[in-house]
């Protein structure tokens, strides 16, 4: 493929302009930036609206953008799934994470597990918290470096430029690393907006545009496979797909609050009753996402698989090659840029704010908890800063090393294993009835359960059939490997509980939490 | 520091909140081509419809919260 010079000027100036952004915001809410208060959480100010466009940024990646299309496009419903997940996580977020944003802004909170510290009093615990934090955000943030090599490929810039490789990706990633560095989450929530601005743009032509040019929906769907179409019914001895398709959206829906990111972005908002608002206003991007995933089926129906100029695309990328052929084969060569860019910018917010959430939970919970515990705020600042760098660097070499279908399957881990953070996060935030080390047992087991899961299907996939009393079931793993947790947590809370009188050592107060 | 906290008593306002769950997790519910709309089978429309109804369910709980705090 050769580079269309209009999509590539399009796209440079759209980039270049929010990279300066990026950096102007140091001076946007002047404070001193030198605290992790400030830069790791933007100093909670951020009103109902920043809240929207970051949790937007955050939530809905460019690699949602990219892969929810792909899955529609290769294995048809079963992709569609991200819609009633992105749908139930908003009452989940209306009813529990107004009291941890009123927790931990009574005690000065960063990271979930500063709550779980403070709650349980209990180091080991804490760790294991933020050490899952960490550990699954590092594919997160990889997987929007990939989605951004798939843009840098469809634009046609080479990926080899004077002679060193992925020049383009490692360019685009020191920018991202520059600006999330000096301006923290201000940067980041006002690259979030133009992000946002672009992503409907892109969208709303998209929906509109090219069902008509390809005869409308109708003739859409009647292209697609009539077996794709709907989930296989359960039979007598198996829930189907149906079941498997509930439990993906379920146990998506639990992680996706717990991953370090979005309690970042939670945290940084002014008030409790911001977050309420956003659980109201922030479905608008669950339709845009529903729209999208159905633009996996008109590439079906454009027929862009078939299409040489493509052949080496899907090659190298899989079907998240899909939606960038469609744009390119569907678009004028300007819009092309600007959703090219919508994506690539895309791809910057949710990694800049993955990468500060990780540095938040690198320093709070490892360097303030087990290095230096009497440092400085300015040191505590300081070394977020280094952590988060440290973590961009370490995504952008295992893009670079590795095939993006390791990032994937690390990314299908790390879901499951933030998920067996529940019950010391969400759960405690209703009881004290779990001891910590039962706590820690539970995620223990949840864990090992579902890595267990995950690695008997290869990787390949998370719907792991359990076999009860002759009935199938398939079950996200995420999910089925909570229940065991909670099991055993409760278990050994219960003995615990009646055999010690260790005092608890609980800092919060019931009403912390209202 | 003990749980002695004045316990909420539960508002059947919060209802509500439990219906999106109801609607979209029994998946025979919607499994169906028919009826389509502008040629959009019925598990597709309905799903996205919901995404609008799920932010509407909110709306009586987020007033009702909202009348709480005064």
């Amino acid at each position: 493929m050769n580079a269309n010079p209009v999509s590539l000027t399009v796209f440079l100036v759209l980039f270049a302009l929010v990279a300066c952004l990026g950096f102007v915001a140091t001076r946007w809410r002047k404070a001193d930036l030198h605290s992790l208060h400030e830069w790791g959480l933007g100093g909670r100010s951020f009103g109902t609206l920043i809240t929207w466009f970051l949790l937007g940024g955050d939530l809905y990646t460019a690699y949602t953008f990219i892969a929810v299309p792909a899955l529609m496009f290769g294995a048809g419903a079963t992709g569609f799934f991200a819609v009633p997940y992105t749908i139930l996580m908003y009452p989940v977020l209306f009813l529990c994470f107004p009291r941890l944003w009123a927790v931990a802004r009574k005690h000065g909170y960063v990271t979930a597990a500063d709550f779980v510290r403070g709650r349980f009093g209990n180091r080991p615990l804490a760790l294991a918290v933020a050490l899952t934090g960490i550990v699954a955000t590092i594919p997160y943030v990889a997987l929007q470096l990939a989605g951004m090599q798939v843009v840098i490929a469809a634009l046609g810039i080479p990926t080899k430029l004077g002679g060193i490789p992925n020049l383009p990706l490692i360019v685009a990633f020191l920018v991202l690393a520059a600006y999330t560095y000096v301006s923290g989450l201000r940067g980041t929530a006002l690259t979030a907006v133009v992000k946002d601005v672009l992503i409907y743009i892109t969208v709303l032509t998209a929906i509109i545009v090219i069902p008509a040019q390809l005869g409308g929906y109708e003739k859409v769907f009647s292209s697609i496979n009539p077996k794709a179409l709907l989930l296989t019914p359960g039979t007598s001895d198996n829930l189907g797909q149906g079941f498997a398709y509930a439990s993906l959206a379920v146990g998506s829906l639990l992680a996706l609050f717990l991953y370090p990111h979005s309690l970042t972005g939670l945290l940084s908002s002014a008030s409790s009753m911001a977050i309420r608002r956003n659980a109201i206003l922030l479905p608008i991007y669950s339709l845009a996402l529903a729209l999208l995933a159905l633009l996996g089926y008109t590439a079906v129906a454009a027929g862009i698989k078939g299409m040489p100029e493509y052949a080496s695309g899907f090659a190298a990328f899989g079907n998240n090659f899909a939606i960038p052929a469609l744009f390119l084969h569907m678009f004028p060569p300007w819009f092309a840029g600007v959703a090219f860019a919508a994506i690539a910018i895309g791809a910057l917010v949710p990694a800049s704010i993955m990468a500060i959430a990780s540095g938040n939970l690198f320093t709070r919970n490892i360097y303030k908890e087990f290095i230096a515990p009497g440092c400085s705020p300015a040191q505590e600042a300081r070394a977020a800063k280094l952590a988060s760098l440290a973590l961009k660097l370490g995504a952008l070499f295992f893009v670079l090393l590795f095939q993006t279908s390791y990032a994937i399957q690390l990314q299908l881990l790390g879901g499951i294993w933030i998920c067996q953070t529940l019950p010391a996060v969400l759960i405690a935030l209703y009881t004290r009835f779990f001891n910590p080390w039962g706590l820690l047992a539970g995620w223990a087991a949840g864990i090992a359960a579902g890595t267990a899961m995950a690695v008997q299907l290869g990787l390949k996939s998370s719907i792991y059939p359990l076999h009860v009393f002759g009935l199938t079931i398939p079950c996200y793993a995420a999910l089925s490997a909570l229940v065991l947790n909670i099991a055993v947590g409760f278990a050994i809370s219960v003995i615990l509980n009646a055999t010690s009188n260790a005092p608890r050592r609980d800092e919060t107060a019931a009403e912390d939490y209202v | 520091m003990h749980e002695g906290k004045p316990r909420r008593k539960f508002h059947p306002v919060y209802l509500f909140l439990a219906l999106p769950f109801a609607c979209l997790l029994w998946v025979p519910l919607y499994n169906r081509i028919e009826p389509a709309l502008f040629g959009i089978p019925f598990f597709y429309w309905y799903q996205m419809l919901w995404t609008v109804l799920g932010a509407l369910c909110i709306v009586p709980v987020y007033f009702h919260e909202e009348r709480r705090r005064k």
